[in-house]
């Protein structure tokens, strides 16, 4: 699905708001978070997921073709870190189950491979 | 930044009401949402594509127990920031300041 794509989706759910303001939304959203984003602002979408921005600090790297080393300055990097209703929806596990992480729990036997 | 708040950005910046705001922004993540759980991507020029990846089934083991375990294979969600969204994150240089307010988990 491009952006493009999920105008139509919306525009075809809310058939009360034209496809035009629907697009203009869609844009702004995005526009919105690069904005927040750019100003060092964290991102949290309940259900969703958040990004954040983190440096990643200057490296002295090598050009793989040539071998020559190389400078690479100070960078910031977007993070998305997932939600956990929609880590379970992509997993294919029900939102509503409880979390079965392995955190010394009992269940530890009968999952030993 | 919350949803809250970007419905607020969207009153400020095109002047669109709040509850048609609201509205359509719920309707944008939970689009998204449903394509990602049926294991398509979303491609947003400009900011980034969200694609689900499949993890195969591997030995891992429980850090607090030492024990081995075998972890199921999965699927998970990645985040790949588009270019423009890199370039516009460094137009200016990394400063201390950066550092102090990453830091502070702003």
């Amino acid at each position: 699905m491009t952006k493009s794509g999920l105008i139509e989706e919306v525009a075809k759910r809310t058939p009360h708001i034209s496809k035009k303001d629907t697009e203009v939304v869609v844009n702004t959203i995005f526009d919105a978070m690069i904005e927040a984003l750019r100003s060092g602002d964290r991102i949290e979408i309940r259900g969703f997921g958040s990004f954040q921005v983190k440096i990643r600090e200057a490296r002295d790297g090598r050009n793989p073709k040539t071998g020559e080393s190389v400078h690479i300055s100070a960078k910031r990097t977007p993070f998305f870190k997932v939600g956990k209703e929609l880590k379970e929806m992509v997993d294919g596990v029900p939102a509503t189950e409880p979390e079965t992480e392995v955190d010394g729990g009992t269940s530890e036997e009968s999952a030993i491979g | 930044m919350t949803k809250a708040e970007i419905v607020e950005q969207i009153y400020e910046r095109v002047g669109f009401s709040k509850k048609e705001a609201a509205e359509l922004v719920e309707r944008v993540f939970e689009i998204m949402k449903e394509t990602l759980a049926e294991g398509e991507k979303v491609k947003i020029s400009g900011f980034g594509n969200f694609v689900v990846r499949e993890k195969n089934a591997r030995k891992g083991r429980n850090p607090q127990t030492g024990q081995e375990i075998l972890l199921d294979a999965r699927r998970v969600l990645t985040f790949k920031p588009s270019l423009v969204l890199k370039n516009v994150l460094n137009e200016t240089e990394v400063t201390d300041a950066d550092r102090a307010s990453e830091a502070a988990g702003e």
